[in-house]
């Protein structure tokens, strides 16, 4: 045989491999609105990028007349690519290859790319697209899940991890991209729940359909599963790519920087805030007179968007925001809003990102479903997400700052670096309205018009306490500034915090309430 | 050419059109400390329990399920601890009890119905 024979059949092997579950499979895979796995690999990643490993690979399942049968690739591919240049690891389950189920073979190639990934410190993309455990594999398919989740674990905080739910992603599988840092899915493509809903019809009588079950709005909307969501495959690896800009490889690196750039946007951010602290404005607005080219990549933006978290970038450099959002629920903290900012806070720490906070909020929504969904544990985590970052805080309070709520965004108390606020900030223990209530009960009560007394007095602890200069008299703020001198001064502090360096008792791990 | 190929890319503001705006026809509002807020809801805010007390002369199915038996007659007089339903839930039995001594007032239920969560099952009253 000649070397050119040898290449041919190589070839002819490799196409095989690659028409996965065969031509009927992929219509039907089209018919869905689905690409297949290769196309989406091919999408995301730099062009002519992509390296497929494993190619080869069989299952080794033989019950139930298995033995017999071939799954090209074993319904997975894997392999290295690079988008905008940045190495990356992927693996995309192959549905038109037996459903994409989940076998033995089939998990030991995830774990493979997995583990290659972890060694060489690059990100993680997972492409999940399956109907779940391979039945047939029995035990063996469950195994090959429990390794997923332990190196979705082991990996944790080392090297960013994405999942994007392209199909179904249903019962223990929906735990691997539960473990990742950002979860993509996409309108009327993904589905992901523990129990599907013709289980739920038998055993509870509840009449669901998968998509308000489990669909891609309602992850992204209502459980906070999903970080982005996005209307088609091509605009979600649009938003995969963008996020692979804002993030480093791996937790002992920066983020690329990219050139430096003003902000681009018309708006005049001493124009944006009502002088009312009862009014609300846009706080991405805001964000957006701070920024580079005013960009701001906002991830989970249709969960608890009263708090708003995301990417932009000053002076080049990647910075996380996280900022309470007056135009929803007046910006308070609940328990979606604080789980949401303190897994971000986290994440900036754990990939050397500095954090800005943003605040204006009232307090914590009041509420019985508030309290017995444990608003307390919930909150508590905000407490412990900044504590516990060490790289760069800067925190500048625009209005509200009452209460804990003060407290638990990033204040001096929980070592922010540095503390600025603008001269309409109001640190107090609460809102004037409410203090005044308190602190004048008696008189209020015991005036003719107490109504009349009711407004003079919250005029009058508005006069004392609304405003910045009593925080800043203690030194829990360093600067009352202009509005219009934001970004400047911002920029001066993360310049001045770029070679922080401050590190917490030794331990194996903290005990953060979750 | 990382910036290069960023400028070829339309990647602003995913889902603008999902975007949660303030409607200035239809104000909406929350109270906290006695101040009020101008603001929006969330749909999430909008389908919040809301929290009732809970009536103790009222026996609810704290599970859907299907009622396998029914133990008792209106008007029996029960000790606390007494089986009075067996509903099926989950492949199990659940065996359904007298919270406290009482009366059985009404039966809201039959043999074999299938029943939601939160079901009004019986209507109960303390007996000394």
């Amino acid at each position: 045989m000649s070397l050119k024979r040898n290449i041919l059949d190589l070839r002819k092997r490799k196409d095989q491999v690659r028409l996965g579950g065969g031509e009927e499979a992929i219509e039907k895979q089209a018919a869905m609105g689905k690409m297949t796995a290769r196309a989406r690999i091919h999408a995301i990643v730099d062009e002519g990028s992509f390296h497929e490993y494993d190619m080869f690979v069989e299952h080794v399942g033989t019950d139930f007349d298995m033995g017999s049968k071939v799954l090209a690739g074993d319904g997975v591919v894997i392999g290295t690519g690079t988008i905008y240049g940045s190495s990356v690891c992927l693996y995309a389950q192959d549905f038109t290859v037996a459903g994409g189920s989940l076998g033995l073979m089939h998990s030991r190639k995830i774990t493979k790319i997995m583990d290659h990934a972890l060694k060489m410190r690059v990100p993680l993309i997972g492409i999940n697209d399956s109907g779940g455990a391979r039945i047939q594999e029995g035990v063996n398919s469950l195994a090959g899940y429990g390794e997923i989740f332990f190196r979705n674990t082991l990996s944790s905080g080392v090297i960013p991890q994405i999942s994007v739910i392209l199909g179904p992603c249903a019962g223990g599988a929906v735990y691997s991209p539960a473990l990742t840092d950002f979860v993509f899915v996409v309108e009327n493509i993904s589905k992901m729940f523990i129990t599907g809903p013709a289980v739920i019809k038998s055993v509870l009588g509840e009449d669901i359909s998968m998509e308000a079950l489990g669909g891609a709005r309602v992850h992204a909307e209502i459980t906070g599963n999903a970080h982005f969501y996005a209307l088609s495959e091509k605009e979600c690896f649009e938003q995969i790519k963008q996020l692979i800009t804002y993030i480093p490889w791996n937790n002992t690196h920066k983020a690329k920087a990219f050139p430096p750039q003003e902000p681009k946007t018309k708006l005049k951010i001493e124009n944006i805030v009502p002088a009312d602290a009862r009014l609300p404005y846009d706080i991405r607005d805001i964000i957006k007179t701070i920024t580079d080219g005013s960009e701001f990549f906002e991830i989970m933006e249709l969960f608890a968007a009263n708090i708003v978290i995301g990417f932009g970038r000053m002076n080049g450099e990647t910075i996380g925001f996280v900022a309470n959002q007056p135009l929803v629920l007046a910006g308070v903290l609940d328990c979606d809003s604080s789980d949401k900012a303190a897994r971000f806070i986290r994440y900036c720490n754990a990939f050397n990102i500095p954090i800005i906070t943003l605040e204006d909020m009232p307090g914590y929504l009041p509420g019985v479903d508030q309290e017995h969904a444990g608003v307390i544990r919930h909150g508590a985590k905000v407490l412990y997400a900044y504590s516990e970052a060490t790289v760069p805080k800067i925190t500048v309070i625009i209005r509200k700052a009452y209460g804990g709520g003060y407290i638990a965004m990033n204040s001096r108390h929980l070592r922010a670096d540095f503390v600025f606020a603008w001269p309409t900030a109001e640190i107090a223990v609460m809102g004037p309205e409410g203090a005044a209530n308190i602190v004048f009960r008696k008189e209020i009560a015991e005036a003719e018009d107490p109504e009349a007394m009711r407004a003079q007095k919250v005029q009058e602890y508005k006069d004392k306490f609304a405003n910045p200069y009593v925080a800043a008299s203690k030194g829990y703020i360093d600067e009352v500034i202009e509005p219009q001198e934001t970004r400047k001064i911002l920029l001066h502090a993360l310049r001045i915090s770029a070679g922080k360096d401050v590190q917490g008792p030794a331990k194996k791990h903290g005990l953060p309430p979750f | 050419m990382f910036r290069d190929q960023l400028k070829n890319t339309d990647f602003h503001h995913f889902n603008q059109n999902l975007r949660i705006m303030a409607d200035k026809e239809n104000k909406q509002y929350i109270i906290v400390h006695s101040a009020k807020y101008e603001t929006t809801y969330t749909k999430k805010y909008l389908n919040r329990k809301v929290w009732e007390e809970p009536n103790f002369n009222n026996i609810n199915s704290y599970i859907p399920g299907t009622i396998i038996d029914i133990l008792v007659k209106v008007g029996q007089v029960l000790n606390e601890g007494d089986s009075i339903i067996v509903l099926e839930a989950m492949k199990m039995y659940n065996d359904i009890q007298m919270p406290f001594k009482g009366r059985i007032l009404k039966i809201n239920i039959e043999k074999g119905q299938k029943i939601p969560k939160n079901f009004l099952m019986m209507e109960i009253e303390p007996v000394d």
